[in-house]
């Protein structure tokens, strides 16, 4: 298997097309015949990664990287920034607006949903500016 | 158990993928809340909720579920149907509150020593 590469632009507050980019890369992956536990914790993952974009940030792209040895994810937006990245990580911690938590969002359970269901988990964030999420799965052959 | 049971034996509506109630249900996960099922709920099982919009398709995809159950007589949307046709979701519908379905649906289970 070669490198595969893919990217979908996400957009801030568009919570209709939510989930949209995360549906399209499980299809991909299931094409390739790829561990279904695998797929579905990446699924969890990425689908996170989107909602946190949609729910907090402008816009943000989701890049990722398909190799034989592993999937890296890559999300980087153009928002708020987060102020505390440890207290960002406590389950049940969430900054989201009452309409988000109305739909059943901001339970605070997103980044530590990204961070089980991912071998690796690495934030980067400026105040004011974005967040980027490197997310690391291992594929085990 | 196929979703087939569970609609006859709580008297379900139908709202969407009525061609694929053929599939298995593992189980049965409670909750409004989003990142609950995706951190919680596990392949193949029936998710109950009263959320009515789109996003709970995407869920139920991303997760594969059996079905989604919207309870207390809430509608979905009309997107939230054309979205579970378009992706396979199985969309269903009772009058009845959560507590109610679940403990029928914990009775059945129990009968097939799935609980």
């Amino acid at each position: 298997m070669k490198d595969m590469k893919f990217e979908y632009p996400l957009e801030g507050g568009d919570f209709i097309k939510a989930g949209y980019a995360s549906s399209s890369l499980k299809k991909i992956l299931n094409q390739l015949n790829l561990d279904p536990d695998l797929v579905r914790r990446i699924a969890v993952a990425t689908y996170e990664a989107e909602v946190n974009v949609v729910a907090h940030a402008f816009r943000g792209i989701m890049k990722v990287l398909v190799s034989p040895e592993r999937i890296l994810i890559r999300v980087e937006d153009e928002g708020p920034g987060i102020p505390d990245i440890g207290k960002a990580m406590q389950e049940g911690y969430s900054t989201a607006s009452d309409r988000v938590r109305e739909m059943g969002f901001g339970a605070g359970m997103g980044l530590s949903n990204i961070k089980k269901n991912t071998d690796k988990l690495e934030i980067h964030s400026e105040l004011n500016k974005g967040t980027v999420l490197e997310m690391t799965t291992l594929i085990k052959g | 158990m196929n979703i087939e049971n569970v609609i006859n034996e709580l008297g379900l509506q139908v709202f969407a993928g009525a061609d694929k109630t053929g599939r298995q249900v593992k189980g049965a996960y409670v909750s409004d809340l989003l990142s609950d099922v995706m951190g919680k709920a596990r392949e193949g099982e029936l998710w109950i909720t009263m959320q009515t919009h789109k996003n709970i398709i995407a869920v139920a995809s991303l997760k594969d579920l059996s079905a989604i159950l919207i309870v207390n007589g809430g509608r979905p949307e009309e997107e939230t149907i054309v979205a579970a046709e378009r992706e396979g979701v199985i969309l269903l519908g009772t009058g009845d509150r959560s507590f109610s379905t679940c403990g029928k649906l914990y009775k059945m289970m129990e009968r097939d020593a799935l609980v």
